[in-house]
């Protein structure tokens, strides 16, 4: 297979000007990523300030009420509350070790963001985030948070002023800044390497989670179920289980509103077709003539007309199946996990709950599905409350 | 094999004793009626080579100037089928070369053996694409040799030697040479006098390539021409253009200045 690619999806499509520090990146990740002394200080890192292994959680309530065995993997109890910062703590690490000084990154609903603000104040690393311009609006606490671990948040005004533009930004300013700086990339997409890079950072979600399944439910699980935005986190809990063929994994993207005419952010499971965003070729959001067209979801980390190469090749091979949800659905299941388990999920990780609520009765009886909860959902609760008003 | 059309335009210019000067507009720009005059006008005004931009929603290799000039257009509904067509129509009437520069993905959507068939039938040229770099390359040049049509080789002060080798293997009509580590017409990338990382950039190029160079990215004013004789074959103006016609200028009284 060609270098940087999964199947037919993939690849480099960037200017010139990014192929030096591209290089040097895929250079360092095969010769220090897979290095003892790396491994053992990522290892250290992820246990004592991330907090890992995160727990597999039985969820008894619902699984009554399904007739299935629900499983959590708990990437909200991850420091930071999200998975994020599995893939920061390690790509901070790797700035280090390639001389560099600073990172920076660019960020959606904020999440990414924070993960790489707390990392750089970790790590003795200068920070600079790129923001659209909306999002700074709508997610201030975020801000808020990432200029408390000493970041510069830069507001993107140009073209829809959210997370797509905010890469753009990103992607410019590396070329300026890339002697200094590296760029950390948010979710297992862009031009490669970031899609192995992340990839590989955040499969811990899998190596933990088949270890505690085998050990506390005895078996592999049925389902593996993620929510898909750039889809770092699916592509984390699905990774370990790829090779096991009675494993289905199923990625779940973001319909939106469902009404017809409005945006989703579903390039997968929806209308996409295949094209080159952000120096990847994978599925995306666009008009006939090759514009990218503006997504939408009430998760702001799952808002993005792309997805991750390797998820495109999935679904292309048949190994991964990728359904959408609505924003509805996803605010049920929000409100039902937080009533009923005592947790409260992520925006973003409810479109999985949400599907497998409404899937579990098709599943076979006491089908063990485990539900990656790639974050808590402390943050979206201004939008949950305003949906629960208009409800009421 | 002969001698591509824009190479030769480019050796004309220095034939003359001056460098090449390549304007660059964005299709449709200031507005669809508009920008065809402007054309005429460049040409008229001894553009050597002509660059259209082909707009993109999201140009990441652009500075803030293009970026907004390209999403302008595409609200006014430019898109590849209206420049192919308006162009086509056109055929003939240009002196300078032609060539279209922009983004890879609305190629690909047009087709990339139905827009080297379209654009070589068209007149045009050579085309840049921003982020095509050597090695997503082959396929774009496969489709476009047949027509006729060069993909012209874009690198920058970061390019190593070896690189530029890879480029210089396959590179047809120039070569682009970016002037800054940035985006267009973000800043000046000189004043009067060149720098020592672009003047050793430039003479790496040169080394490198048996075709034109030009240079392109921060070009604010003519007076940075004169800094730039005999190390540069040619000269491209993007954000500059743009900002003198958002001043009220025209295409023919830019043109008197840098000449």
């Amino acid at each position: 297979m060609k270098k940087g690619y999964f199947g037919a999806f993939g690849g480099q499509f960037v200017p010139e000007l990014l192929m030096p520090p591209l290089l040097e990146l895929e250079e360092a990740m095969e010769r220090i990523l897979p290095s003892r002394e790396f491994q053992d200080e990522l290892k250290s890192e992820l246990a004592h300030f991330v907090g890992r292994p995160t727990a597999l959680t039985f969820c008894p309530n619902l699984s009554r009420d399904l007739g299935i065995r629900l499983w959590l993997k708990r990437e909200d109890l991850a420091h930071g509350g999200a998975h994020k910062v599995n893939n920061t703590i390690g790509q901070a690490l790797l700035c280090k070790k390639l001389g560099k000084t600073r990172l920076l990154a660019e960020t959606g609903a904020g999440q990414h963001g924070v993960a790489t603000a707390l990392a750089a104040a970790r790590f003795g690393l200068d920070c600079v985030i790129y923001m659209g311009a909306l999002d700074v609006e709508r997610q201030s606490l975020n801000v808020r948070r990432m200029k408390l671990f000493g970041a510069e948040v830069v507001a993107v005004e140009s073209g829809t002023k959210t997370l797509k533009d905010a890469i753009n930004a990103a992607l410019r300013a590396w070329i300026a800044e890339q002697q200094t700086t590296h760029y950390c990339f948010g979710t297992a997409a862009g031009p490669h390497p970031f899609p192995l890079l992340v990839r590989e950072l955040q499969a811990v979600i899998s190596r933990e989670a088949r270890v505690q399944m085998l050990a506390q439910a005895g078996a592999l699980p049925d389902y593996v179920v993620a929510c898909v935005g750039g889809g770092s986190n699916a592509i984390g809990a699905f990774h370990e289980f790829v090779p096991d063929a009675s494993v289905k994994l199923v990625g779940v993207e973001a319909a939106g509103s469902g009404q017809p005419g409005d945006w989703h952010s579903a390039p997968l499971s929806k209308q996409g077709s295949p094209g080159v965003l952000h120096g990847m070729h994978t599925q995306l959001i666009q008009t006939p003539d090759g514009q990218i067209l503006p997504s939408h979801s009430i998760a702001p980390g799952l808002d993005y007309p792309g997805v991750g190469p390797e998820h495109a090749a999935y679904q292309a091979s048949g190994r991964a199946q990728y359904v959408s949800v609505t924003d509805d659905v996803a605010l049920d299941a929000f409100v039902t996990l937080s009533r009923h388990e005592g947790i409260m999920p992520a925006l973003e990780s409810s479109h999985a709950l949400g599907w497998v609520l409404k899937t579990a009765k098709d599943m076979q009886p006491g089908s063990n599905v485990v539900v990656c909860l790639s974050g808590r959902g402390d943050k979206d609760l201004d939008i949950v409350n305003d949906y629960l008003a208009k409800k009421a | 094999m002969s001698t591509n059309i824009l190479t030769k335009r480019i050796a004309a210019a220095r034939a003359k004793g001056r460098l090449g000067l390549i304007p660059f507009l964005p299709a449709g720009y200031p507005d669809k009626n508009r920008f065809w005059d402007e054309i005429d006008a460049l040409d008229e005004s001894g553009a050597d080579i002509i660059e259209i931009g082909m707009p993109f929603s999201d140009p990441v290799a652009d500075g803030p100037v293009v970026e907004h000039a390209s999403l302008k257009c595409l609200d006014a509904g430019v898109n590849l089928s209206w420049i192919l067509s308006e162009l086509a129509a056109r055929k003939g009437r240009y002196k300078a070369g032609l060539v279209l520069m922009g983004y890879l993905n609305p190629v690909l959507q047009y087709g990339l053996e139905r827009f080297g068939r379209d654009a070589s039938s068209a007149g045009v040229h050579g085309v840049i694409l921003a982020d095509v770099p050597f090695e997503e390359s082959g396929p774009i040049r496969a489709a476009f040799d047949p027509c006729g049509l060069v993909l012209i080789p874009l690198v920058g002060l970061n390019t190593t030697p070896g690189r530029m080798a890879l480029y210089a293997r396959e590179g047809r009509g120039f070569v682009y040479f970016v002037s800054v580590l940035g985006t267009t017409g973000v800043r000046s990338a000189f004043d009067t006098g060149l720098p020592e990382t672009i003047r050793t950039g430039l003479a790496a190029a040169k080394a490198a390539f048996d075709i034109p160079v030009a240079l392109g990215f921060g070009l604010k004013h003519p007076d940075q021409l004169k800094a730039l004789d005999g190390l540069v074959d040619a000269a491209v103006f993007g954000s500059a253009l743009i900002r003198h016609i958002d001043a009220g200028g025209d295409s023919k009284g830019f043109m008197q200045v840098w000449k």
